[in-house]
């Protein structure tokens, strides 16, 4: 909302300065969001007139004038605007001043031999419009020697603020100037309109046929006018705050759209098709051509002003062009109504309209403030434009608008926070309009203002449904009880100052307070560490990305998912995950997991010149849109070869490296290692499928790692090779806190003793390893696989796997023998488990 | 007809068997490329028929023409095709036969040589944020991002038509099984909501998450981060509020004289509402001095709906929220210029910007 600093002077006495003003405004909520003072970019330019006006001897399009600035002087200028004449008045810049339009300070000069030594000015030059037809042409009575800026209007500074969407009583000059008043910074000045005689009896009535196009509204009949352009005063008002004037009887409504925050419609009475304007609501199929130029096809949720011709506004919200006034209008016919808020704002959201109407209307008006305004846009049009007014005409009545709230001193510190002397707070409600209807010493009951609908109001609540009802009703009656309180509460707390409430630190029941982490919380900030201290970069993706792209990662690549996983949470089908109203269509369906956000990183990172790299995520894997079925999950993607260093060369990256960081991940967040089982089923369909694995706990599924597909891959336009994992947090297992038992710390050294196997391709190595485990538990410390080999060197379809069993002997050191036993029964529990023959 | 004509039918007819005959025994993509030569390449056999046609009468000419287009229409499909079933059949191979055994246990330790890895600027601003607040007796609270219309909107006392509904661009999802369509939160508050209905006061939590909002320019993200502050109790008063942000902001920006003002202002959910803003240099971008003012979060005393809404009779409890943007506070105290590169994932700016994952943030060092 924008106002000019003399028309909030017209409603608020005071000496504050600008500066004052506006930094009171921003601190009581109605937050300054520009101040515009055009008057100090016209400061150098003064009324001027041209003396004589002589073709430029040496230039055909130029001429040479003498100029009295009224400092005395007469100044030689070369001038190129056409309009240039002898006798007229206009705008000097004088040497030194910068010229806006133009973005050049004036120097004085000569142009084709003749000296210039000021500059006459165009609109456009002054930066006051486009208008560059030639330089302005002031009336002749406009003083010479004049600031320009101050004679046309323009030192005016425009204050623009933001109004919150529960103060529409802001939304006008008056209203702010009450607020700056509570608050110290001047008096409200008296106002009242001055009372219009009925000279007639009013042609057009009023009819209400459906109360939720309108509660309440006044009319009021002008004949005898003469319609024009406004006067200077209201044409300046309204420009300065960016309105285009537009006739007197129109630009009348608008200013009262700002100065009292009341919107009026004038109808042309003669274009009015008979006797009675009603409030109804649209039917299908009827149209409204609006002031704004555009037409608008409206619907039965749609209240609007019919006349018998059909709808001729869109109440509340915008006029139509067909009824409206012009400079030939006579007889016009004010509109003043009240219309539910609600309803405006949907019917405006509808048709997207935004007017100042609407802003007002869809926050709540001031009923009481009807009457008086329908006077006072009477008298001011009368008053522009001749003719005389007939009696008011209304249908509905005046809502019941009345309420009071009572404040407890006490609360003002018990919840405010702030001591306030009762004198001060009762003071500010006063000044803001409330009036006291009853005051003891710890209490005082206050009228609320008509003005004020966002005060004390009856609490409209959305009570979760699964409350019990005895408590969702003790609830309710707290809120009844207590919001009216908030309300004066906050008010007074507002106009006296929020920094005068005394910060307090927050109290604390002990000086260490409790871990604000649980244990899982604290687990994902630790895995989130352990992937970025093995090399990867932490990164940050948005959670949806193209459908196309999803699908690749999701459930219907070609039904691959883990029916284990699929268990543990189903998904549903995409289209329940595709946003409805996406931002871009590579931005419309919910990702099915962080690893397809870092892969597109991977690819804009090598598209980039950086294809070796190592990322990872910790966010949503959304599997459908219950809080259950958003997992967490901690991803990582390596993608292209490790980097080349002497001691260690270069190789592509494997889905070994992604094993190692999700089992990595695993150990730290506390889990069993070796209750884990590695397989290769049940893939997610994004994995090469003879290089990925599942990480599974019993039956449930921890991790997953593996190769990216290539079809992933050619998708994506990534060279590869990438290697992605994934941890499934919420299904990772809370760690049991158990204090550490005992160390085994026996006093005798562990024996170490080597096996090769032969076994058949495809054997996975951790049966072989479990085998090797289970022959001896007292004595097998350790199975570590240390070597395996395919080659020519085997039978075809072989491997060699080797193993290093650690014995640890507790009891005695081991002989020779009993070394040998073991050996024997390791050899004979892998070989029973997985066929393998022991390699000579 | 005449003969000719037939007998030319025929030979396209026969052409069109032979190809699809010597398509199917094409076993690799070697044979199937001597088949495409055979009949497409310079040479081949409807190359040399589509040459014949000139030395044809104008009228014989065209129909032959257009019946050869055809026929080539349809062979090239059918070799296209057949290369597609090849090479799915190639990859098909190829993956069968690149099997690892994935039960072998990974190497013991990550890619060597590597440059270190680094936390993103967001998940350590937020490990701040706990630290901070952790130390003022705050417990870390969670929540879907794909919320109910009733947690995001609704239970925080923004009804359907109102207007501050308009500014939160909400990003929907389709109809549930319940015929209400769910919402990308807007805001972290949905799980002030949570917390009162799961758990009885007092309540001291902070919500660090993601939220979203249908926005996407230089200074807006689609995707971004708040965290949420809630304190409810029997005697928690507006003074609280302030001593609580200004402990936190001077805290986190390592100023312990930061000017701190607060405005009054309106959210739905609170009431009083308060923005609050730090002192900065415009100019330079410096904290903490030069006499101009930042907006930086906004705050107040939990709205008695609200309280109501979630079961909590407001004559017993009272309590403040606050919410704020992390990446704002994160570019501020860093110094960074442009918000679009949070979501880039480019390696450069993760290195320079990202944090040393072996120093999480503590107190006792500063944050």
């Amino acid at each position: 909302m924008k106002f000019t600093l003399s028309w909030l002077r017209e409603h608020l006495e005071t000496e504050a300065p600008l500066e004052r003003i506006a930094e009171t405004l921003s601190a009581i909520g109605l937050e300054v969001e520009g101040v515009e003072d055009r008057g100090a970019a016209l400061a150098p330019f003064r009324i001027a007139r041209v003396v004589e006006a002589v073709p430029h001897p040496n230039a055909d399009r130029l001429r040479a004038l003498k100029v009295d600035v009224g400092d005395g002087r007469l100044l030689s200028v070369v001038c190129g605007a056409p309009n240039a004449r002898a006798g007229m008045m206009g705008v000097a810049a004088l040497p030194g001043a910068f010229i806006p339009g133009t973005g050049i300070t004036l120097k004085a000069g000569e142009i084709r031999g003749v000296r210039s030594e000021a500059m006459m000015l165009s609109a456009r030059e002054m930066g006051l419009g486009e208008d560059h037809t030639g330089i302005v042409d002031l009336p002749a009575e406009a003083p010479l020697g004049e600031s320009y800026a101050r004679w046309a209007g323009l030192d005016d500074p425009v204050i623009e603020i933001a109004v919150t969407p529960n103060r529409g009583d802001a939304l006008a000059v008056r209203g702010v100037a009450r607020d700056l008043a509570a608050a110290g910074l001047g008096a409200l000045r008296p106002w009242r309109a001055e009372r219009v005689p009925a000279a007639f009896a009013s042609p057009l009535r009023w009819e209400i046929a459906d109360p939720r196009a309108c509660t309440w509204v006044l009319g009021r009949a002008l004949r005898g006018l003469s319609n024009g352009p406004s006067p200077r005063w209201l044409q300046d008002r309204l420009s300065a705050i960016g309105l285009r004037p537009i006739n007197a009887l129109v630009d009348v409504t608008n200013f009262f759209t700002y100065d009292l925050g009341r919107p009026l419609h004038v109808f042309d009475m003669r274009k009015v098709k008979g006797g009675v304007l009603t409030m109804r609501m649209a039917r299908e199929g009827e149209r409204l051509a609006a002031l704004n130029g555009r037409e608008y096809a409206l619907t039965p949720e749609d209240g609007v002003i019919a006349d018998a011709a059909g709808p001729e506004a869109l109440g509340g919200i915008i006029g139509g062009e067909h009824s409206g006034c012009d400079e030939g209008t006579t007889e016009a016919f004010i509109e003043c109504a009240l219309f539910d808020p609600v309803r405006i704002a949907r019917s405006g959201r509808r048709h997207d309209i935004r007017t100042d109407a609407r802003a007002r209307f869809e926050r709540g008006l001031d009923p009481a403030l009807m009457p008086q305004a329908i006077e006072a846009a009477a008298a001011m049009m009368i008053a522009l434009c001749g003719g005389e007014a007939s009696e008011v005409v209304e249908a509905g009545a005046e809502p019941a608008w009345r309420r009071s709230a009572t404040l407890r001193f006490e609360r003002l510190a018990g919840y405010g926070g702030a001591e306030v002397a009762p004198e001060e707070a009762v003071g500010i409600l006063e000044r803001l309009g409330f009036a006291v209807e009853a005051r003891d010493a710890a209490r005082v009951t206050v009228a609320v203002p008509s003005w004020r609908n966002d005060v004390a109001q009856p609490p409209a609540l959305d009570q979760d449904p699964a409350l019990p009802p005895e408590r969702a009703r003790a609830a309710a009656e707290g809120c009844a009880a207590i919001e009216p309180e908030c309300d004066l509460i906050e008010e007074v707390l507002r106009i006296r100052g929020l920094d005068r409430v005394p910060p307090v630190s927050l109290p604390l029941a002990s000086p260490v307070p409790p871990p604000a982490l649980t244990p899982r919380q604290a687990r994902a900030n630790l895995a989130r560490r352990v992937v970025a201290a093995r090399g990867m970069l932490d990164c940050v993706s948005f959670g949806f990305l193209a459908r196309d792209l999803a699908a690749l990662f999701g459930p219907a690549a070609e039904r691959q998912v883990p029916p284990a996983a699929e268990r543990q949470t189903p998904w549903s089908p995409p289209e329940a995950l595709r946003l409805a109203n996406p931002i871009a269509a590579d931005l419309d369906q919910m990702r099915p997991t962080p690893v397809a956000s870092l892969l597109l990183a991977a690819a804009r990172n090598a598209a980039r010149g950086f294809p070796d790299l190592a990322l990872a995520e910790l966010g949503g894997a959304y599997r459908d849109a219950t809080p259950e079925g958003q997992l967490a999950v901690l991803a990582g993607v390596r993608a292209g070869a490790t980097p080349r260093h002497w001691a260690e060369p270069s190789r592509p990256v494997d889905a070994m490296d992604a094993k190692g960081d999700a089992l990595a991940v695993l150990a730290a967040l506390g889990v069993p290692m070796p209750a884990l089982q590695v397989a290769a089923e049940d893939l997610p369909g994004f994995y090469h499928p003879g290089r990925a694995g599942l990480v599974r706990q019993g039956k449930t599924v921890l991790a997953s790692f593996g190769e990216v597909h290539p079809k992933v891959l050619a998708a994506l336009d990534l060279a590869g090779p990438a290697v992605a994992f994934e941890v499934f947090l919420d299904a990772v297992p809370e760690p049991k806190r158990r204090r550490k038992g005992m160390p085994d710390l026996p006093p005798f050294q562990p024996v170490r003793r080597d096996f090769a196997f032969l076994v058949e391709e495809g054997v996975p190595a951790e049966v072989l390893l479990r085998a090797a485990r289970g022959a001896d538990r007292q004595l097998i410390a350790e199975v570590a696989l240390f070597d395996r080999y395919a080659g020519e060197r085997l039978p075809p379809g072989k491997v060699s796997l080797a193993l290093q069993v650690t014995l640890q002997p507790r009891a005695a050191t081991l002989t020779d023998a009993e070394i040998e036993a073991v050996a024997e029964r390791v050899i004979a529990a892998v070989t029973r488990a997985t066929g393998a023959t022991l390699r000579g | 007809m005449t003969d000719a004509t037939t007998m030319r039918a025929d030979d396209l007819a026969a052409l069109r068997e032979e190809t699809a005959a010597q398509l199917a025994a094409a076993a690799d993509l070697r044979a199937w490329d001597a088949v495409r030569v055979g009949v497409l390449g310079r040479g081949g056999r409807l190359t040399a028929l589509l040459k014949a046609l000139g030395a044809l009468p104008p009228e014989a000419r065209r129909e032959r023409g257009a019946a050869l287009n055809r026929l080539k229409a349809e062979l090239e499909a059918a070799i296209e095709a057949r290369r597609a079933e090849l090479e799915a059949a190639a990859l098909e191979a190829r993956l069968a036969a690149e099997r690892l055994d994935v039960t072998l246990p990974p190497r013991p330790h990550p890619p060597l040589g590597a440059e270190a890895g680094a936390i993103h600027p967001i998940s350590r601003t937020m490990e701040e944020l706990v630290a901070i607040f952790g130390a003022m007796g705050f417990r870390v609270a969670e929540g879907p991002d794909i919320e109910s219309d009733w947690h995001n909107f609704g239970a925080l006392n923004i009804p359907e038509h109102h207007p501050a509904r308009q500014d939160h661009d909400t990003f929907y999802l389709p109809p549930g099984p319940d015929g209400r369509r769910p919402v990308l939160r807007t805001h972290t508050s949905p799980v002030q909501i949570r917390t009162m209905l799961t758990q009885p006061p007092p309540i001291r939590v902070i919500v660090p998450g993601r939220t979203w909002r249908a926005d996407h320019d230089a200074t807006h993200s689609p995707m971004f981060h708040q965290v949420e502050g809630l304190v409810i109790d029997r005697a928690i008063t507006l003074g609280h509020l302030k001593g609580c942000l200004i402990d936190f902001l001077r805290a986190f920006f390592g100023i312990a004289d930061l000017p701190v003002r607060f405005r009054a202002s309106y959210f739905p959910f609170t009431e009083p509402s308060m923005e609050v803003d730090i002192g900065w240099n415009r100019r330079t971008g410096e904290l903490g001095k030069g006499g101009d003012w930042l907006e930086i979060l906004g705050s107040g005393m939990v709205h008695p709906r609200v309280l109501a809404n979630c079961g909590l009779d407001p004559r017993e409890w009272q309590g403040f929220a606050f919410g704020m943007g992390v990446e704002r506070i994160t570019m501020l105290k860093h110094g960074m210029a442009d918000l679009r590169p949070f979501y880039e994932s480019d390696v450069r700016w993760l290195r320079h910007y990202g944090a040393d994952p072996l120093s999480p943030p503590s107190l006792a060092e500063g944050v």
